[in-house]
């Protein structure tokens, strides 16, 4: 049923989620053009092929990490260990390796696997323990750093030279390391879209109860999930092994769990869960390199850098919280969708619907049709009281007269307003 | 639900408020975190015999207190349903704030802490009105503000920091007043037990409940009342003035380094969530994340008496975290099973 739904859903799923990804695509684009114009002021071009090629290789690592770490996100879930994987991973692969052409496909492999069975862990951890993924993923990451520091006190292993291809031999302009990157990009996109589970990691994002109550079965979708996400991030790290040509204990350090987290939210994916996409993640990960490229070719001291970069992520956040700022609203603890009427109408909660769908009876469709039902043009104002009491307007519109009626939400409106 | 939130907040009674409080704090998650607390320190007392002694408890508490501090002002964010992960670096600002303002002039003292203060005040309240304000996730917002407190800090100062503590600045952190059986009462545990007080008034106030019931369900909470962005921004500057108060500890006691207030902010989000108290809000006491802390430091001594290697210590620090949290995630489900399910259905049922 839920399966017959979802497609339904998805005409409007697809536009809602279409348009938010637009928004992070545009900003992508105001960055370039104003990175574009600052370079040009200080006389260089920032679409040169090097500068270009320079963008894109930045990405290509970040790349990886976003990717996994926005499945996991979509889940309502959080991977912070994702920096010691790519380093335990980095390790793995040059010392397997060890110099030695035939056993690149034998390292592959158990980078593969040993990145698997990390997010299994961590997955596990999550679903069957209960425990927080904060907590989870940041204890897993800590007994990684453990057996890195015990075991690696510095640089391991040797990548022969055909494997480090991978890290520096381009296309025309294009690194190879960030075509695969992409590759990676549209499998997760079609395996999103396409496939049941990828559904299911939209719903469980949603409201993990709804889900369940729908016949979802919410600890394997953010098993998978975690599985997914260490093992791009094992990608991650045979991209590193091959740059440096050896494995390095200290990439923990550089801080791509808390990067890649930003590049998600950058990318419109809402850290709660259950919205938003690996398009949308993309663009966030080109937004960092580019600005990352403008601040190299302009010198900026490395330390304004970062706080330029902090300033810029809570700016973008913030303009992308004006317009989520009622469906955010609707996801917060409640899952009620009861605020779903308005702008969003009938299928309010895009990525989720699927989920939703299936628990439309649990939820409020006596608001949501108060809603369309109530006099038109207050849509907008409604939508937001109508959240909470969706008993009171009804109430109003059955008996008061329009005076009352007008009233009612117009005084709703004021307490919300008070409270935020 | 208009009709069920103001209940938690205005039912308090004495007596069942009393009764609600040690339920809380011996039942459910909180436990875990008092058992491994106490086992922990029996290992120590059993490896090492003299650590029970009160001077080497003393110098414990003084090492402990800035984590505690710490933790009391995350608790009052993360229970309010956000994070805080500036708090580290905040530390490391001050610090390094303080050293070059000071400049080992005994008679700034003051005025740089009162400055320190306003700092803090002013790092919460930014990330408070970003947070509720503008409607960037915690996360997002603290992060930032991590990476601009990071850079701003290098910047001013040129990447490592200069200037010096004064002497006066330092007492708090290292200095006590000299005693017969302890040797010498520090100053961070008199301060510490200030804090403590305060800490639990501000959960006894309507205040605390306002906080715990915003955490619990932001909607009721605004419903039944509550201006929540009131009540949230609070809560961010609460956590950065504890931030400010425990850098001005670990200053004193550390002395100034460039990698000052490093990862502190996930120790205490630990401290925190290993206390029992859940990450998303509404759950959780003040003395169960100060438990937390304490623990946390009880672990390292730990790991110190058993003279583990340095480098294995994330590791066992990973396992146990895990394991604490998983154990009183398993007791906390079993009795919320038997208590809650009437209520959600109650609650079910009012929505449609």
């Amino acid at each position: 049923m839920s399966r017959v739904l979802a497609v339904a859903g998805r005409g409007v799923t697809s536009r809602r989620r279409l348009g938010s990804t637009e928004i992070v695509w545009l900003a992508l684009v105001g960055v370039l053009v104003v990175g574009a114009v600052l370079v040009a002021i200080d006389g260089h071009n920032l679409l040169s092929t090097a500068n270009t090629r320079d963008m894109l290789t930045r990405s290509s690592l970040l790349g990886f990490v976003a990717i996994g770490q926005t499945l996991v996100i979509l889940c309502r879930s959080l991977d912070l260990s994702v920096g010691y994987v790519m380093a335990l991973c980095s390790l793995i692969a040059a010392t397997t390796m060890d110099g030695d052409p035939a056993r690149v496909p034998l390292a592959v492999a158990a980078v593969l696997v040993v990145a698997g069975l990390i997010g299994l862990g961590n997955g596990l951890i999550i679903s069957a323990l209960k425990v927080n993924p904060f907590i989870a993923t940041l204890g897993v990451g800590l007994i990684i750093k453990g057996y890195l520091d015990t075991e690696y006190q510095g640089p391991a292993g040797d990548v022969p030279s055909s494997f480090q291809q991978f890290g520096y031999s381009r296309i025309g302009p294009i690194p190879v390391s960030t075509l695969v990157m992409l590759a990676v990009a549209v499998a997760a996109i079609v395996y999103l879209r396409k496939t049941r589970t990828g559904y299911h990691m939209f719903a469980v994002g949603g409201s993990a109860d709804v889900a369940r109550l729908s016949g979802i079965r919410t600890g394997r979708v953010i098993v998978t999930a975690h599985v997914l996400c260490s093992i791009a991030a094992g990608l991650a790290g045979l991209l590193i092994a091959a740059r440096f040509g050896t494995g390095s204990a200290l990439v923990y350090d550089s801080g791509y769990d808390l990067e890649s987290i930003a590049a998600v939210v950058l990318g419109g994916t809402l850290l709660l869960g259950g919205r938003g996409g690996i398009g949308g993640t993309i663009a966030g990960v080109l937004i960092l390199a580019v600005l990352d490229t403008v601040f190299n070719i302009l010198e900026v001291d490395p330390f304004f850098k970062d706080v330029l970069r902090g300033v810029i992520i809570v700016a973008a956040v913030a303009i992308y919280a004006r317009r989520q700022i009622d469906r955010k609203a609707s996801r917060v603890r409640f899952g009620d969708g009861g605020n779903g009427g308005g702008p969003n109408g009938g299928g309010p909660n895009g990525g989720d619907d699927d989920g939703g769908g299936g628990a439309a009876s649990l939820e409020t469709p006596t608001g949501r049709t108060v809603q369309a039902g109530s006099p038109g043009g207050t849509d907008g104002t409604d939508q937001r009281p109508g959240a909470g009491g969706p008993l009171e307007p009804s109430v109003r519109t059955d008996g008061g007269p329009a005076a009352h009626r007008v009233h009612g939400p117009a005084r709703h409106l004021d307490g919300m307003g008070g409270a935020r | 639900m208009t009709v069920t939130s103001p209940r938690p907040t205005r039912r308090p009674s004495a007596g069942s408020r009393a009764a609600d409080l040690a339920g809380r704090l011996f039942g459910g998650g909180s436990a875990t975190v008092f058992a491994l607390l106490l086992v922990v320190f029996a290992w120590i007392f059993i490896i090492n015999p003299s650590f029970a002694e009160p001077p080497s408890l003393m110098a414990f508490i003084k090492q402990a207190a800035p984590l505690v501090i710490l933790a009391i002002g995350q608790y009052f964010v993360i229970v309010s349903g956000e994070f805080d992960l500036s708090v580290g670096s905040l530390v490391g600002a001050q610090v390094v704030i303080a050293a070059a303002l000071l400049d080992g002039e005994e008679s700034r003292t003051v005025p740089v802490i009162l400055l320190m203060l306003g700092f803090g005040i002013l790092v919460g309240l930014v990330n408070g009105l970003v947070t509720t304000l503008l409607k960037v996730q915690s996360f997002i917002t603290t992060l930032g503000m991590m990476l601009v407190l990071y850079g701003a800090i290098r910047l001013w100062t040129g990447g490592a920091p200069t200037g010096a503590l004064s002497e006066a600045f330092r007492q708090p952190g290292r200095g006590g007043i000299d005693m017969a059986v302890v040797r010498q009462l520090p100053y961070a545990l008199l301060i510490l037990i200030g804090l403590v007080i305060v800490a639990m008034a501000i959960m006894r106030s309507s205040y605390g409940r306002t906080l715990i019931a915003t955490g619990d369900n932001e909607r009721a909470a605004g419903f039944s009342g509550v201006r929540v962005w009131r009540v949230r921004t609070l809560a961010f500057v609460l956590s950065s003035v504890m931030a400010t108060l425990a850098g001005i500890l670990i200053g004193g006691y550390a002395g100034v380094t460039a990698q000052v207030g490093q990862g502190l902010e996930f120790t205490a989000i630990t401290a925190v969530v290993l206390g029992g108290v859940v990450l998303g809000g509404g759950r959780g006491t003040v003395v169960a994340a100060m438990a937390g802390a304490l623990t946390l430091e009880a672990l390292f001594t730990l790991f110190n008496q058993l003279s583990m290697p340095s480098t294995i210590r994330p590791a066992v620090q990973g396992v146990i975290i895990i394991a604490a949290v998983a154990y009183a995630a398993r007791e906390r489900a079993r009795p919320r099973q038997h208590a809650e399910t009437p209520a959600e259905s109650q609650q079910s049922s009012e929505k449609s």
